[in-house]
């Protein structure tokens, strides 16, 4: 057993390249990526809280869209009492206009590819 | 078995209080479901030929697209040779003014529909007030709905409708490729309190629409009146949509 010191530096050079994502990132930066959202400013508040929203839209979405359209309730009571009209584009496009500029924009970074926009219209569709 | 005549009488009163049991029940339940007609009188609808006002108001209104190919067509509501309609009921002797004619046709919104029994996924389904619906959320594009359609009422996008439609309404989604669709007997209008767009558009006041379970409504006044046919009604469907020659 004379290799000790090649098999120590063969496990570094394995390690280094195995682990090359997280240091990479780590060094440049890149981990730290946070994607900047274009937040609507017609509004301050959305249906519900920010950080609400944030976690959990997508289960709100399909809740609505569940209720919308197989039991017809068309409105949405809020946590604060606010009563909204369930709808993606009439209601979430309504202020989220720039929807590259916020949904998009997430839902790259995070590799998410919803399958909302395929029927439901957002601006740039209707002004092809 | 012997009775005294205070027993008896107990006995009839506590019977003929349970009369009033339903009559009671019946005031305290929901009211009566409504269920949603339609009453095509042709003799309105053929007075202007190739009138497609009812038509293009729906499709404009439900972003169909308007695709030239018969193979990839998409449509809620058109017009078909009254033989295609009508054909195999037992009308070869009727006079061929009715023969010649076009006929309105959409979805029937059957009370027995043979397209829910066979949709894998519940994406279409027969509402309480009689719709029969879609979701298209939940549809996967089998097909089986349209095999079981005996009017040939629904329609699969083979392709991206998005490009095909003229000009997009953005109150209402478009379809995808690989789902199927039909109409909806404007349910979102209804839930407004609006009448389907058809039947708003028709000028000729050929279409009618209501409420087959209120005694006043207007299908209903018109249905005492004049009569009626169905199509293939010997299926057994129980079509909802109703027609005046």
């Amino acid at each position: 057993m004379h290799d000790t010191v090649k098999v120590i530096t063969g496990i570094t050079i394995f390690l280094i390249l195995i682990l090359f994502p997280l240091w990479y990132n780590g060094l440049t930066g890149k981990a730290a990526y946070v994607p900047e959202l274009k937040v609507p400013v017609t509004e301050k508040q959305c249906v519900e809280s920010t950080p609400y929203m944030k976690t959990r839209h997508m289960e709100l979405l399909d809740k609505w869209k569940e209720v919308a359209v197989r039991q017809g309730v068309r409105t949405y009571v809020a946590k604060d009492g606010k009563i909204h009209t369930i709808g993606l584009t009439g209601t979430c496009i309504k202020c989220h206009s720039d929807k590259e500029g916020f949904c998009d924009k997430c839902h790259n970074y995070a590799g998410v590819k919803p399958h909302c926009w395929d029927c439901h219209n957002y601006p740039r569709v209707t002004a092809k | 078995m012997s009775m005294d005549r205070r027993k008896f009488l107990k006995i009839t009163g506590l019977s003929l209080a349970g009369l009033t049991i339903q009559p009671a029940f019946r005031l305290f339940s929901k009211p009566e479901q409504k269920r949603w007609a339609m009453v095509i009188n042709l003799n309105a609808c053929s007075k202007k030929d190739g009138c497609r006002d009812c038509i293009d108001a729906c499709h404009r209104l439900h972003n169909v697209p308007d695709l030239a190919n018969p193979k990839d067509e998409v449509k809620w509501i058109w017009n078909a040779p009254f033989e295609r309609v009508f054909g195999g009921q037992g009308y070869t002797t009727l006079n061929e003014v009715l023969k010649n004619r076009s006929v309105l046709v959409l979805c029937n919104h059957c009370e027995n529909p043979p397209c829910v029994k066979v949709c894998p996924t519940k994406a279409t389904w027969k509402r309480e007030d009689g719709i029969v619906m879609m979701d298209y959320h939940r549809c996967i594009g089998c097909r089986y709905c349209m095999a079981a359609c005996p009017y040939g009422a629904r329609s699969f996008n083979w392709k991206d409708p998005r490009p095909s439609i003229n000009e997009i309404n953005m109150d209402f989604p478009t379809r995808m490729k690989g789902v199927v669709e039909k109409c909806n007997f404007c349910e979102e209008r209804l839930a407004k309190n609006l009448l389907p767009a058809c039947v708003e558009a028709c000028k000729e006041k050929g279409l009618i629409f209501g409420d087959l379970n209120a005694t006043d409504s207007d299908v209903r006044k018109i249905l005492k009146s004049k009569f009626s046919i169905l199509r293939k009604p010997h299926l057994g469907t129980e079509p909802k949509v109703y027609y005046i020659l």
